[in-house]
């Protein structure tokens, strides 16, 4: 073979990858991609299976279909059958589908089970140049290894199932440098949310990002991952990170990684997928580390975000009807003034968990500047590890124990209050100091519940203040931040 | 699979959900994800915004007296965004509606609802106005959604619409589910897979 690097132009991973798992053209910019990973859990995938029964069909790869429970799963309780009776047929329903297709099943008795974005990468299950596609839209996640990863409807779970391939549009790619030092007290939650504050909620259409840049170089696998996450949340349907050091040593030893000489042949495949030198990008957004602070949501969709030092915009200011009109609802329903702060405005709930943040690294943090302290009087705090394993690491290292004597419930894995799908909901008009991703209009179970977004650290700045506040000042040295 | 019907135009009275980025959660939200099929969706579409807590209508477009039969659903820019949940336009099609006109949609809601048949065009912001004030004004103009030509009318008016190509191929040639075109790739998916290096020589079990 002639050395690639000399032989074909530079391309992106995004290109390479996309080039790879190409099976055919069917026109009109549609491709049929192979998915080399497909992830399924209890919610998008029953109906899925039900059409596959009425076309006769059976599954492609069952060896490369995984599944999980975490949407719908109880927090506070595993005792089967579960209190809510539809809760309980879906997870039997998978329990039935797995079985009679010969796929595997995380379930919630063998310690592997959690949010799906948090199994795949924990079993070493996800990996760099793959194709992923799972039915959430938080597939995204998994982009933090150097995979293209894909939120898909419920029909193209069919369709992953029954021929291993989907139908997909070509997508342009953003690189998204973010360059130098985030300053103290500045965490991988923020970076996202200030990117999508940036670019907007809807700015990634059309786009796959590419994270790179000193931060990201930098940045753990579980922080990449946090931003890959939210990637959707800015409009971009898969967001990524080259793979590098990092990612190998975060890999090497999990029980799907490769082995042995396996192992170094991957690596050395996965070493020549990062986006070449010169590779042609369909836009390039730069962003300097130092203009980043700690960043939370002030309204109903996750680009409407602001530093916490200062105020929630005034439709007054908008540039035109339109977002004028966008502000006036999302003040409307967050109860707050045009041009206040959202800083000091009292909070009802502190939830700590999600696929965004509720890995070990991020129990780690909060547990660091949450010892010793207390949950604010008349503040509901709940902390929900997004695995069973983040739950087990944590009681072998005692962080449980700092949550309980804080004041949190300290939970079972899944999706929890992210979603509200389970027991764990808003009530009323509750405000929500959240470390998931979304603060749609009642996403966390009440229709007129609130919800801002926030890094774990500033989670528990809001709980144990009982308000929105700046972990900078609640925590000063703790929390890294210089006297 | 046998072929599927081609979908040239959908032609019916409209109504306008107000609003950009409306997503999926309020399209559809989470606790009726609880099923094991869609069949049942169709009540559902937009519940917390149209239905107060004790059931009584909170007086959404959805429904006033003269949206009943529409058939054509306008919002604003990013229609669709947030959940992957199919349940979104699986509800807005079980509650009868056909086609969607806005600024601009999410893809993810996109890919779903072109996967049933159900045409997503876009208007520029201008005409978008247009055609919202007339269907605000009039709701009982008969709109169409001209797949074929790529263009929505409006009583006497005509607005240029924008479909991608491969959502307007699909949709006129009735391979819209695009499951029998997988299903046709034949060896090629063995092929690609054997040349990536990390998927089983055999698949298939």
């Amino acid at each position: 073979m002639s050395d690639p690097s000399t032989a074909s132009p530079p391309k992106t991973l995004y290109q390479k990858v996309w080039d790879a798992h190409t099976v055919r053209d069917l026109g009109g910019g549609r491709t049929q991609l192979l998915i080399g990973t497909h992830l399924i859990h209890e919610v998008t995938s029953p109906q899925a299976f039900g059409m596959l029964r009425d076309a006769g069909l059976g599954v492609r790869m069952p060896e490369r279909t995984f599944a999980t429970v975490d949407h719908i799963v109880p927090t506070h309780s595993l005792v089967e059958p579960f209190e809510d009776p539809i809760a309980d047929q879906m997870i039997r329903e998978l329990r039935r589908n797995t079985e009679a297709h010969g796929i595997e099943l995380f379930d919630v008795t063998t310690g592997r089970q959690g949010i799906v974005h948090m199994v795949g990468p924990e079993q070493g299950i996800t990996q760099p140049g793959t194709t992923i596609a799972c039915g959430d839209s938080h597939t995204s996640t998994h982009g933090a290894f150097g995979a293209i990863a894909f939120g898909i409807g419920t029909s193209q779970v069919r369709d992953v199932l029954a021929t291993q391939t989907m139908v997909m549009n070509e997508l342009k790619v953003r690189r998204i440098e973010v360059n130098g030092t985030l300053r103290p007290g500045v965490y991988a939650k923020d970076v996202i949310l200030h990117i999508i504050k940036t670019l907007g909620a809807k700015g990634g259409i059309g786009y796959a990002y590419e994270y790179a840049g000193d931060v990201f170089d930098a940045m753990g696998m579980e922080e990449r991952m946090t931003v890959c996450n939210m990637s959707i949340e800015g409009g971009a349907r898969c967001g990524y990170v080259n793979p590098d050091e990092t990612t190998f040593a975060y890999l090497e030893g999990r029980p799907y990684a490769p082995k042995g000489a396996a192992w170094d042949a991957a690596v050395e495949r996965w070493r020549a997928l990062a986006s070449d030198e010169g590779a042609p990008y369909d836009d390039v957004v730069v962003i300097d580390a130092a203009d980043i602070a700690p960043t939370v949501t002030w309204g109903i969709n996750p680009g409407q975000g602001v530093s916490i030092a200062d105020p929630v915009p005034d439709p007054a200011d908008a540039e035109d009807a339109a977002e004028a009109t966008s502000i006036r609802e999302a003040l409307e329903h967050m109860q707050l003034e045009p041009g206040a702060p959202i800083r000091g405005r009292k909070i009802d709930v502190a939830f700590f968990g999600s696929c965004t943040n509720a890995r070990l690294s991020d129990f780690l943090e909060a547990a660091r500047v949450l010892e010793g302290r207390t949950v604010a009087p008349g503040v509901e705090a709940i902390a929900v590890p997004g695995s069973q394993w983040v739950k087990a690491e944590c009681e072998k290292r005692g962080i449980d124990r700092i949550f309980i004597d804080a004041g949190f419930e300290w939970r079972g894995a899944g999706c929890s209050m992210c979603l509200a799908m389970n027991p764990d909901k808003l009530e009323g008009d509750q405000l929500c100091a959240s470390s998931s991703n979304r603060n749609f209009k009642g996403r966390q179970g009440s229709p007129t519940g609130r919800t801002v977004l926030m890094s774990p650290v500033m989670v528990m700045a809001a709980a144990v203040t009982g308000e929105i506040a700046d972990a900078r000042e609640v925590f000063g040295a703790a929390d890294g931040v210089p006297a | 699979m046998s072929a599927l019907p081609p979908i040239p135009e959908v032609r019916g009275t409209a109504v306008v959900v107000p609003g950009d980025d409306i997503d999926t959660d309020r399209i559809i939200p989470a606790r009726f994800l609880k099923c094991v099929t869609f069949d049942d969706l169709g009540p559902a579409l937009f519940h917390d915004e149209r239905f107060e807590a004790d059931g009584t209508s909170k007086g959404h477009p959805l429904d006033a007296p003269e949206a009943r039969g529409a058939t054509i659903l306008i919002s604003g820019v990013n229609f669709g965004s947030g959940s992957s949940r199919e349940h979104a336009p699986q509800s807005i099609h079980k509650a009868g509606f056909r086609a969607i006109v806005a600024g601009s949609f999410a893809e993810i809601f996109f890919g779903n609802a072109t996967t049933l048949g159900m045409p997503c065009v876009t208007l520029d912001a201008d005409d978008l106005a247009v055609l919202k004030a007339t269907v605000a004004s009039e709701p009982a103009t008969e709109v169409v959604v001209d797949v074929a030509n790529r263009e929505v009318r409006a009583g006497d008016r005509v607005f240029p619409a924008t479909l991608p190509d491969g959502a307007h191929g699909a949709l006129l040639e009735g391979r819209w589910d695009p499951l029998g075109d997988l299903l046709a790739a034949g060896d090629d998916v063995e092929r690609v897979a054997r040349d990536l290096g990390y998927l089983p020589a055999e698949p298939g079990a």
